[in-house]
Parts: structure tokens; C-alpha cells; sequence
């Protein structure tokens, strides 16, 4: 594990990828310990806020130092990071959080799945695993994002709830439509895609890891105020609590009580 | 120049503490900052058997400050005896074990628990507002919080610090109760109950409803209870509530605090304790402070 730090970052570029989603990317020395699934937590500069906010890393250029963010704005935090223009220093802690297991996956048949804000991490994670890789995605509409690059790293099925584009529905609907099977599941999303994914492995006896999100203010694992619940008593908490900041973000979801 | 102090037999080699809850047992922040350089680390509330805390979401931020109902999810005193005290012992600071209970029993047995531990004070936490039972249900009437230090005291073999709550009508009062129980030293000030309401979904925030206010939001408040506290009582008051810089811990010390604790802006800064020490080294050669005992009260002393 790298050392995590508080580092000062500078904005390459930004541009608004859907609405209200933005692209970033920072250069920052944070970039060669990134691993697909780990996070950061970005300060805004405005007064009226004080903590950092945790986005995941959708893409490490390890070789020029640079992260890319791709995010929603979720609120003023998040509003003043898309205001953000070339050569801006700010500030940056990571890098957080644990990251998909790879290992789990290398080799297998693997669905990799993202709903909305939770697809940008399916990015590096597309990247850098080597696997028979099924992508499949959930958006809104036909406002999309990362699904051209991301259908250069795998095969890519698309669901929209409005079914603008690919089929009708969430990424179960897309599974069952396309009639998809898969040995491992890695997977970020809203909670009810989530859950319906814990199901559906424990249904059919597949592995899942599920990047977890929560209301956060430390991001190194002192406050506790990111716990999910956990099947099992926890090794560092020692009750049915796991930090989602430094235990996970990614748990097997036969762990986790969602 | 000297800037260690003491505070009921104990010297500090600075007057920088952490404030229980918001430096986990040191580990978490032992990636950023030297434990070394503190004061002492306070660890986070432990009580005689596990705890699971509150449903999330637990912590939300306001303005100038944030909000948190972790509701004291700790460990239990076990694994802290097992795990992090080992870990503390390794570095020249001083260890202060924050103890919450729901009775006065369970608060007696992680005294007596630690009682032979290497734990240099006990924080004694009669003023957290997340849990239904115990805590604050001590920390708010006189006579309940005399009752419990005087009994605390009596099994304590390390000196006994209460963590006094902000959420009572007379301040000075309650020093008052905790110094004639028995305390050894003071410490405040714990959060204030607050609020916060989502407009859009028509729903609290925080799944607690109510959480604690930290963060600079509350260093108005916290310094003018130090200052009262220090008006009324002769033991040694750890003031705490919303440091971020030198300057605010300079504020506690001038209103009376022998020692301070940073506490929410570990979260937003996690240097900030090292940073708060450095610049009241740097506050001591500027106005050539020779001792930063000489700060301790002195607003407007003659």
C-alpha cells in the first residue's frame, strides 16, 4: 500500500462529458499508486465548504502522472470542481480506499457493470484486467459517457431507462435481454442496482465485488462515518461495521449487508 | 523556550492534543503526521463491550463546520488493550483513553480495566449527544455528573480528565460539579446538537435526525466556555472546539485552556496538528514567548 498524502494537483483540462457530468483530469504524482476502484477526495476552495469529496478514479496515465475524474455535480462541492479551468492548482488527498480485486478476475468471464456515476471506475478497471470482459452500462437516456472507450476494452451492452439506447431498463435487464452469463462481477452503481446484483450472484453462485459509496468526512478511516454493514463481525471495527473509506470501497457482496 | 505543560502530573511536551473521535487510535493519522510531535493522542471513545453505533448516513457537512452522529461505534476496551495501546506505546506521546458508557458500571469497568495499562490519563465522555442512554445523561445536571466523577475517581488509578458537554445552561456550574467530584482536569467542549434538513426530499440529513456540530462553526462558543470554566475552577482545562490554526489554539491557552485538542479539522487537514504546534512555535519567537505556560489565561490579565 502507497502512503496516502495530501497533494496539491493542477487541472489539465475539463469538459463537460453529459450534462452535469465533467471530465477532469489533474496531474498529480498520485497517479502511479492508483488502482482501478480506488478513490480520491478533492477539496473544494469555496468557504462555505470544509471537507473534501470522495470521486473515484476513472483513469491513471501513470506515465505523465495523471488522474482523470469523471463526476457529477452532486451539490456546491461538486458544482465549483466543473467550474475548473486548465492550470488550476488544487487540492487533492489519496489515494484512497482499497480497489477491485483484479486477481479474482484475471482470465475469467466477467461482467463489468456501471450505473450511472458508478461507470467511470468500470474505465481503468477495463483497462487493466486481463479477462473475457462484458461491459455492461446503465444511463438515464441517450446522454451517455466513456461508452465509446470503454468499447475499446471489451464488449460493451447498453440499457437506458428511457430506452433510448440499447435495451429498456437497468443493467439486469440488459444481462437477461442479452442472454449474458458470467463467472465474476465487479460492479459500481446506485444501491438498488447493487442489490439486485448481490441477488442475482448469490442466485447463481457467481463472485461479486461491489464499490460501495457513502457519506464520508475523513476518507482515512478516523471518524467512522462511512460504515456499511457487514455479514461477519469486522477485523478492525469488531462489530457488524466495515469503513467503506479504507475497508472498501469494493466488498464482496456476500459480505456486505446493502 | 519551553512549550511542554502539565496537567495533573502529567507533562506534555506541547499543549497539541487530538480530540477523541476524530483520530481514530492514531494509526489513521500516523501516515501523515509524526505522532511523535503530539502533545498526547486521544483515542476515540471506548467502552467495555463493543458498540455498533447509528444507521448512516452519519456525518454532513454545514457551514463552517460539519455534523456527526457516529453514535460512540468503538471496539470495546479489549481490542483496545490488545491493539492500540501496543501501537501508542511506541511513540513519545502521551496516551489519553476517551471512556463512554451507558451506566456508571460500564464506565467503572473500563477504569478498572485500564487500570494497569499504559495510559498516562482517562477522558471520561458524559457529553456525547448521539446515544439514547448514558453519555450526556451525565453530563447535564450537576449533581450526575458529581455523582459519576466521584465514583470514577475512586477506581481510577490514572487522573481523570471529564469531557464536559456545551449543551447546558451554566457552564461554570458544571466545572464546578466535576472539580468538587474529584476531577482532575477539564475538557471542552464536546459538540453542540444540531440539525440539518434536506429542502429538496423533505428529509433529515443524518440518520440520528441530530448530530454534534464541530468545526470552526463552534469556536466562539467553545472559547467563551473555556474562558467561564476557567474563571470558576483551578484544575487545568484541554480546550477543544473548532482549531484549525495556531491562532485558535493560541485563543483556547489566552482564555484560560492549559492545553488544546484539534479535532474536526483533522478530517479536512489531516496535517493540522502538526501545523497547529509549529505555529505556536513560531507565535512564541515572534512575540518572544519564552514559556507557553505564560499564555495559559492570560486575556487581558494585568
Amino acid at each position: 500500500m502507497s502512503q496516502k498524502k495530501k497533494i496539491t494537483a493542477r487541472v489539465v483540462s475539463q469538459k463537460e462529458a453529459a450534462p452535469q457530468i465533467f471530465d477532469l483530469w489533474l496531474e498529480t504524482e498520485l497517479a502511479s499508486d492508483a488502482h482501478p476502484g480506488q478513490f480520491v477526495a478533492v477539496y473544494p476552495k469555496s468557504a462555505d465548504t470544509l471537507l473534501p469529496r470522495p470521486i473515484s478514479i476513472c483513469e491513471a496515465d501513470r506515465e505523465q502522472n495523471r488522474l482523470r475524474l469523471v463526476y457529477r455535480i452532486a451539490g456546491k462541492g461538486t458544482r465549483e470542481f466543473s467550474a475548473w479551468r486548465e492550470n488550476e492548482e488544487v487540492s487533492v488527498l489519496g489515494v484512497l480506499g482499497n480497489g477491485f480485486p483484479l486477481e479474482k478476475a484475471q482470465g475469467k468471464k466477467v461482467f463489468l457493470m456501471g450505473g450511472g456515476i458508478g461507470i467511470p471506475p468500470m474505465l481503468q478497471l477495463a483497462k487493466e484486467l486481463q479477462a473475457d470482459k462484458q461491459i455492461i452500462l446503465g444511463y438515464r437516456n441517450q446522454d451517455l459517457f466513456l461508452a465509446e472507450e470503454l468499447r475499446q476494452n471489451g464488449t460493451v451492452y447498453i440499457a437506458t431507462e428511457d430506452g433510448s439506447v440499447g435495451c429498456r431498463g437497468n443493467v439486469m435487464d440488459a444481462i437477461r435481454e442479452n442472454g449474458l452469463k458470467a463467472e465474476v462481477i465487479m460492479a459500481c452503481g446506485p444501491m438498488p442496482m447493487l442489490r439486485a446484483i448481490k441477488q442475482y450472484a448469490a442466485e447463481n453462485g457467481i463472485e461479486a465485488y461491489l464499490s460501495l459509496e457513502e457519506r464520508m468526512a475523513c476518507g482515512v478511516g478516523a471518524c467512522l462515518g462511512c460504515v456499511c454493514k457487514t455479514k461477519e463481525v469486522d477485523h478492525h471495527s469488531h462489530v457488524h461495521n466495515a469503513r467503506i473509506c479504507t475497508d472498501g470501497p469494493v466488498f464482496e457482496a456476500k459480505e456486505v449487508d446493502i | 523556550m519551553n512549550t511542554k505543560v502539565t496537567i495533573a502530573g502529567v507533562t506534555l511536551n506541547n499543549p497539541v492534543m487530538t480530540a477523541s473521535g476524530t483520530f481514530g487510535s492514531g494509526m489513521e493519522y500516523g501516515e501523515f503526521v509524526d505522532l511523535n510531535r503530539l502533545g498526547a493522542v486521544v483515542t476515540k471513545g471506548v467502552a467495555n463491550v463493543p458498540w455498533p453505533g447509528n444507521p448512516t448516513p452519519r456525518v454532513a457537512e454545514v457551514y463552517g463546520g460539519m455534523l456527526n452522529a457516529i453514535g460512540l461505534q468503538n471496539p470495546g476496551v479489549d481490542v483496545l488493550i490488545e491493539r492500540d495501546l501496543p501501537f501508542l506505546k511506541q511513540y513519545d506521546t502521551k496516551v489519553v483513553v476517551n471512556i463512554c458508557g451507558k451506566t456508571v458500571e460500564d464506565y467503572l469497568e473500563v477504569v478498572e480495566r485500564l487500570g494497569d495499562e499504559a495510559v498516562d490519563m482517562l477522558e471520561i465522555n458524559v457529553s456525547c449527544p448521539n446515544v439514547k442512554e448514558g453519555a450526556i445523561a451525565f453530563g447535564q445536571q450537576t449533581d450526575a455528573l458529581y455523582d459519576i466523577t466521584s465514583q470514577i475517581k475512586k477506581k481510577a488509578k490514572q487522573p481523570v480528565i471529564m469531557k464536559l458537554s456545551p449543551n447546558v445552561t451554566d457552564i461554570a456550574e458544571m466545572a464546578k460539579a466535576a472539580e468538587a467530584a474529584g476531577a482532575d482536569a477539564l475538557s471542552m467542549i464536546n459538540t453542540i446538537t444540531g440539525m440539518k434538513i434536506d429542502v429538496y426530499r423533505r428529509k433529515f440529513v443524518l440518520a440520528n435526525k441530530t448530530g454534534g456540530l464541530s468545526g470552526p462553526a463552534i469556536k466562539p462558543v467553545a472559547v467563551r466556555m473555556v474562558y467561564q470554566a476557567a474563571q470558576a475552577v483551578k484544575i487545568p482545562i484541554i480546550g477543544m472546539g473548532g482549531i484549525a490554526t495556531a491562532e485558535d489554539a493560541i485563543e483556547f491557552l489566552l482564555a484560560g485552556a492549559t492545553a488544546v485538542a484539534v479535532g474536526a479539522m483533522n478530517f479536512v487537514n489531516p496535517y493540522a496538528t502538526v501545523e497547529v504546534i509549529e505555529g505556536i512555535e513560531a507565535y512564541m519567537r515572534q512575540t518572544g514567548t519564552e514559556d507557553v505556560r505564560e499564555l495559559i489565561g492570560a486575556v487581558e490579565r494585568e
